[in-house]
This record gives structure tokens, sequence and C-alpha cells, in this order.
């Protein structure tokens, strides 16, 4: 068995340990680092890539926020202008109305004041064409002028009795 | 022409060379170290060339080769053996170099050599023994004494931790140089078979394609299991069970 040849053991030995030395120094100095400097800086780039992500992502929620507030208020703010519109249109045509009623029944008043004024008239009229006719009747059928106290108190009572005033 | 199979474990010398009144001439098994160390050294350091934060095909391996061992000392031996990292990733690759290397034909296997398994399992067991006591002192020796176990248990348990503690070294090296050298001892004589079996020479040549694909796994296997073993003794010389 050639494993077992003795004489064979020192030089495996003497280069084994050259060899294995060497890539013990070559891993450790040269090669590792190189890997471990490359995954170090992927990973930092990876945590960096994230948190900025994470930032912006904040960064929208906030303006998505704002946003919000901002509608809101624009709408609240459109709310009241409309309440406050409607209440002025409501009083200015309350107050129009008021006026166009105020002149109506002014304009009615003054009609009936006409009226009155018409009838009371033509009531003077009457009682001056009912004592004018009596007189007439009275010296027609009597031949004699009727007394003007007992005339105007049944012409008082005549036209008491029709109403009219 | 019928080879001896143990034919192709033999060391040939190809400088002699003495220093110091030792022979360390350059042998073939010598060549093939180097090699292993030129491939490793040159897998490992122009994958890194570019330095890419998104790695290509090849700094992807040498990525995937690092994170294998890095999470492997990590899983059996905790982050505190993260400063031996470039120790057991260099016995991993090395000891992975040597096997896959030996299943080129005409090659030679550096790891079916006791004496290469032997030195590199000693340079194990001693380095975490003098870990063990640097680390814990006397209180080191507490490895042999199974907590919670009675006085009387502890009569045959101490012999028998300590017998399996020193049988670490050979146990590791045994195996990596029996499993190297039986499976290659096998393909040379099956391979024998084919030529002098003529026409159903056919039989065990397919036999040896399947056992060649069986051979790379176990090549991949020991190495790993060497250095995850390698991992747990430091775990017990780091957190004393």
């Amino acid at each position: 068995m050639p494993q077992l040849e003795f004489a064979d053991f020192a030089p495996q030995l003497v280069w084994l340990a050259i060899t294995f030395g060497l890539l013990w120094i070559l891993m450790a100095r040269v090669a590792l680092p190189r890997v471990s400097d490359v995954l170090l800086s992927r990973e930092q780039r990876i945590t960096n890539d994230l948190d900025a992500a994470e930032r912006l992502n904040n960064e929208a929620q906030e303006a998505l926020k704002a946003y919000e507030t901002a509608l809101a208020e624009a709408r609240a703010k459109a709310n009241a202008l409309a309440v406050e519109t409607r209440a002025k249109v409501q009083t200015e045509a309350e107050a129009a109305q008021a006026e166009a009623e105020a002149r109506l029944a002014e304009r009615a008043a003054e009609a009936e004041a006409q009226i009155q004024a018409a009838r009371n008239e033509a009531m003077g009229n009457v009682r001056e064409i009912a004592s004018a006719a009596a007189t007439g009747v009275v010296t027609q059928l009597l031949g004699d002028v009727p007394d003007d106290a007992a005339l105007n108190a049944v012409l008082d009572a005549e036209l008491a009795n029709a109403g009219v005033n | 022409m019928a080879q001896n199979p143990l034919d192709q474990f033999k060391i040939n010398r190809i400088v002699e060379i003495q220093a110091g009144g030792i022979d360390a001439s350059f042998t073939n098994s010598a060549a093939w170290m180097v090699v292993a160390l030129v491939v490793i050294s040159a897998f490992m350091i122009m994958g890194m060339r570019q330095k890419s934060l998104v790695p290509g095909r090849w700094q992807s391996m040498v990525e995937m080769s690092y994170e294998l061992v890095a999470n492997m000392i990590k899983d059996t031996a905790g982050s505190e053996a993260q400063r031996y990292f470039p120790f057991i990733f260099s016995l991993f690759t090395f000891i992975l170099a040597c096997n896959l290397l030996g299943m080129i034909p005409y090659s030679f296997t550096v790891t079916s050599h006791i004496a290469v398994t032997f030195a590199m399992s000693a340079f194990v067991f001693i380095g975490v023994t003098i870990i063990g006591f640097a680390r814990h002192g006397l209180g080191y020796t507490k490895l042999f004494a199974p907590e919670g176990a009675s006085p009387i248990l502890l009569v045959i348990l101490i012999p028998i931790e300590i017998i399996s503690y020193f049988i670490r070294p050979i146990s590791l090296s045994v195996r990596l140089f029996a499993n190297m050298m039986a499976g290659h001892t096998m393909l040379k004589v099956f391979a024998g078979f084919v030529i002098s079996l003529g026409m159903a020479g056919i039989v065990p040549l397919a036999f040896m394609v399947a056992l060649t694909g069986l051979e790379v796994i176990v090549a991949i296997l020991q190495a790993y299991i060497f250095s995850i073993l390698a991992c747990i003794y430091l775990n017990d010389a780091i957190h004393l069970h």
C-alpha cells in the first residue's frame, strides 16, 4: 500500500504545510475580505434603499393627508358660503316682500279712503235729495212748507233705518 | 495490461529536494496540492474581480461558497467562532478541491493519503485543544464529565469521553482517507473489468459511469463532513457543550 511508505510522508507533509499555509494566508488576507466587503456593501445598499423607500412612502402619506385636509377645508368653506348666501338672499327677499306689502297696504288704504269719501259725498247728496223730495211732496199734498226740524228728524230716522250713514 | 489498482496512489518524486536533512521533494502529490491552491485562489480572487453589487454567475458562486461556510460555522459553533472562518474556509475548499481534482482521470488524489488527512485532522485537534484550554483553563476538562450524571455513571463515562476525545483526529482523518481510497480503488478495479470482459465490458462501464457520479457526491460530502466536524470540535472548545 503506497499510503504506508513512511519515506513518502515527509515530502507530502512539507508541501501540505506550504500549500495550505499559502492558501490560508491568501484566503484570510485577500480573497475573503473582498467577498465580505461586497456582501456588506450590498447589505448596506439594500438597507439604505429600503429606508429611502419608507421615507418616500411616509412623504406620500403626508401629502395625501394634507390634500385631504385642504379638500375638507375647502368643502367647509364652500358650505359656509352657501349658507351665508342663502341667508342673505332670504333676508333680501323678505325685505322686498315686506316693502311690496306695505306699498299695497298703503294703496289699499288710499283707495278705501277715496271710496269712503265718495260714499259720504253720495250720502250727503241722498239727504239733500230726500229733503227736497220730501219738502216737495209735503208741499204738494198739504200745500204747506214742512217744519224743518220735523223733516230732519224723520230723515235722520229713515236714513238710520236704511243703514246709511 | 492489468494494472495494480493501488498503483494510482504511488508517490513519484518529480524534483528531488533536500532541505536541512528533511526530504522536501516535489512529488506528484505536491503538484496537485499546488493545482488545488491555484484553482481555489483563481476561483475566489478572479470571481470577485468586478466586485459588482449585482453579482454575475461566477461572483454568485464565490459568494455562495463564502456563505455556505459562514453559515456552517454560525450554525454549529456560534458567532464567536467567526474568527476561525478563514481557516475553516481554507480547510473546506482545500479538501473539496483535492477530492474533486482527484476525479480527473490520470490525476492524483492528495486526500487519499493518510499522512495528509491525519496532518490536517491533527492540526485541527491540537488547535481546538489549545483554544479550549486558553478559554477555560483547567475547566476545559469538564468536557469529559457530562453535567448531571451520577458519580457511579461518571466512573464509566469519563474514560469513554476521554477516549472519544483522543480518537477524534484518527476518526476524522481515516474517514476522509478511507472514503477517497476506497472509491478510487473500486473505480480502478471496475475499469480493469471493462478491458478484460471484451464486449461484455459495457456492463462494468455503465456501472463506472454511475459510480463516478457517486464519487463526485462523496468528494463533496467528505469535504463538508471534515469541515463541519472541525466546527463542532471548535464549538466544544468555545462553549463546553
